[in-house]
């Protein structure tokens, strides 16, 4: 599970890590994912999803990727209705403690169709933090005495050789590829968050690739003018493609709060027709429309400038 | 007591406000711990930091704006930092969190919590969310408390998974695990408060709310509990009390009245 030093060098000794520009289409950027291969996406539960990127996973029809991030929301339904993954790497599933239990999570890991390995929420960051870090394990002090330890592959325990204490070591995280949302990055991949700031900048680090979607591109003049704002350097930035609106029907910090109309009636299939619900869900949101525009559309102007609205208003204060 | 004037839901939310003392620091998880916290800034304890997983210190959630999860934007009104989610959660394993405030979905005599499996975990009858931040919480806060309805089929002998750590299973076993501080302080239920036996580690009943009777407390609670002698009340909420709790959840969202 951990990789091998020397081959994750390699990987960043053979990336370009110019200053250049990496502006493509959202099939583009996703097109630099390959079946099979570790997919972590960031943001957390329904704020900050890459929803766009998502969307054209599904589209593109990816097999057998493993998922992680650190809450999974309505987001992971998806993927497991749309046969992209059997293994989600996370903390929490479910689209949140209003909505209910999964019932889709609940059909997957109940018939053994699909893998849930839960990692406490902390452990998990560690491991993306150790893979940012380039080193093979991070030492924590959770995990311990609980359940989840013996059901996660290679965690290990160890007597600490400084203190005699028993410590949990967590294997170090270093996703084939990392998808993830931002309000404002320049045409070379400078990113510059808003707001909570989840796992991000260590899956980024971690990640072998990384694909940014973002609200806006903005000059590299721009970030220069304000370096002290950037989150995300840009030579660890493989794709950067302009998404507005990315992250709907879950939310983005400062720019819109989640579609609750959309979610609550997504819920609503979700829980009452299970996976045939997801499935008619995929028809109308991901499959039917042409282009992301035309899924925006699709989920109303009404609702998406309620959402802006409420979005915005962090900045009223 | 005759005819209530909160419900029970209330009951619990308003106990565990009263736990939280001023000055203090509580990592809060999402649902009623949230709106507790809330409750108690604006009772007794306007001191009382929050920290909220999703990487935030110190904000103001809104009346009647309490979200569904601890992970998004409107966690993050007012507050004094914004950082990582594993940067937040890594200030309790430095020990700047005084108590960790969890619900639970069901518990057993070492105040050990299951939020994974109903039933045998490799062929689980219910698969639940799982973990979120509670694993954390409870391993690494000074005090956990937890809070829940107080129900047979949630207090069990023994959890079907631990997902979260209690005192394992009772007497050093926490320590000897590795878990070498905090643990379990109190459980508040609608019928009481309780704590652990300082060797044992089992759960014992330290005070009843208005109405409730050690028969009920017994009936309710799938293992045998410690019952102490002298047995004190609680006070329960005056209607000004009550009056700001329905203020923050005027939809009922987190103290919805439960069917018994």
């Amino acid at each position: 599970m951990v990789k091998p030093y020397k081959e994750l060098r390699e990987v960043i000794d053979k990336k370009d890590r110019g200053l250049r520009d990496k502006v493509m289409s959202l099939q583009e950027a996703i097109g630099l994912i390959k079946d099979g291969d570790h997919v972590a996406a960031g943001g957390c539960h329904y704020s900050k999803t890459p929803m766009a990127a998502i969307w054209e996973i599904i589209r593109q029809k990816k097999k057998d990727l493993v998922y992680s991030r650190s809450i999974t929301s309505t987001e992971g339904d998806l993927l497991l209705v749309a046969g992209v993954t059997r293994h989600v790497v996370t903390s929490w599933f479910s689209p949140g403690v209003t909505w209910g239990v999964s019932k889709v999570m609940r059909h997957y890991m109940q018939q053994g169709l699909a893998t849930f390995e839960e990692w406490s929420h902390m452990s998990l960051g560690l491991r993306y933090r150790a893979g940012a870090m380039g080193i093979p394990f991070m030492p924590t002090r959770d995990m311990m005495g609980s359940d989840l330890f013996p059901r996660v592959p290679d965690i290990k325990e160890m007597v600490c050789p400084y203190t005699g204490e028993k410590l949990a070591l967590v294997p170090a995280l270093n996703p084939d590829v990392a998808i993830l949302h931002t309000q404002r990055c320049d045409p070379y991949g400078n990113v510059q968050n808003e707001g909570l700031p989840f796992m991000d900048e260590d899956i980024a680090l971690a990640s072998d690739k990384v694909i940014m979607t973002t609200e806006r591109i903005v000059s590299n003049e721009q970030i220069r003018r304000a370096p002290d704002r950037t989150t995300i350097p840009f030579f660890c930035v493989d794709a950067v493609v302009e998404v507005p609106y990315g992250c709907l029907p879950h939310e983005c910090y400062g720019q819109y709060e989640p579609d609750f109309n959309h979610m609550d009636d997504y819920v609503k299939t979700m829980m009452g027709k299970g996976p045939e619900g997801v499935r008619e869900y995929l028809d109308q949101y991901v499959y039917g429309p042409e282009t992301w525009n035309d899924y925006l559309e699709r989920l109303g102007f009404k609702h998406i400038l309620q959402a802006t609205v409420n979005g915005r208003g962090v900045y009223n204060d | 007591m005759t005819k209530a004037a909160y419900n029970t839901a209330e009951l619990v939310t308003y106990m565990s406000a009263k736990a939280l003392e001023d000055g203090k620091i509580v990592f809060a998880g999402a649902g009623m711990p949230l709106l507790a916290c809330i409750l108690a800034q604006k009772l007794h304890a306007p001191g009382l930091t929050i920290l909220f997983e999703g990487g935030v210190i110190g904000p103001h959630v809104e009346a009647g704006k309490l979200p569904p999860s601890t992970n998004e934007q409107r966690c993050a009104r007012r507050g004094n930092m914004l950082l990582s989610i594993t940067d937040v959660l890594l200030l309790q394993q430095r020990g700047y969190v005084d108590y960790g405030f969890l619900g639970g979905a069901q518990i057993d005599q070492y105040g050990n919590l299951n939020s994974s499996f109903i039933g045998d975990p490799d062929k689980p009858k219910v698969r639940l969310p799982g973990t979120g931040g509670a694993n954390s919480i409870a391993s690494l806060a000074s005090k956990v408390l937890v809070a829940m309805h107080h129900e047979k089929k949630r207090f069990v002998e023994k959890v079907d998974f631990i997902t979260t750590p209690g005192y394992l299973h009772g007497g050093a076993s926490r320590e000897e695990a590795g878990l070498t501080v905090g643990g379990v302080y109190q459980v508040i239920t609608h019928l009481g408060i309780f704590g652990f036996d300082k060797k044992t580690r089992k759960m014992q009943i330290e005070a009843l709310h208005p109405g409730a009777n050690v028969e009920e407390v017994k009936e309710r609670t799938g293992f045998k509990l410690i019952v102490p002698k002298e047995l004190p009340s609680t006070e329960p909420p005056t209607e000004a009390e009550l009056r700001i709790l329905r203020e923050l959840d005027p939809e009922q969202r987190y103290t919805r009245p439960r069917e018994e």
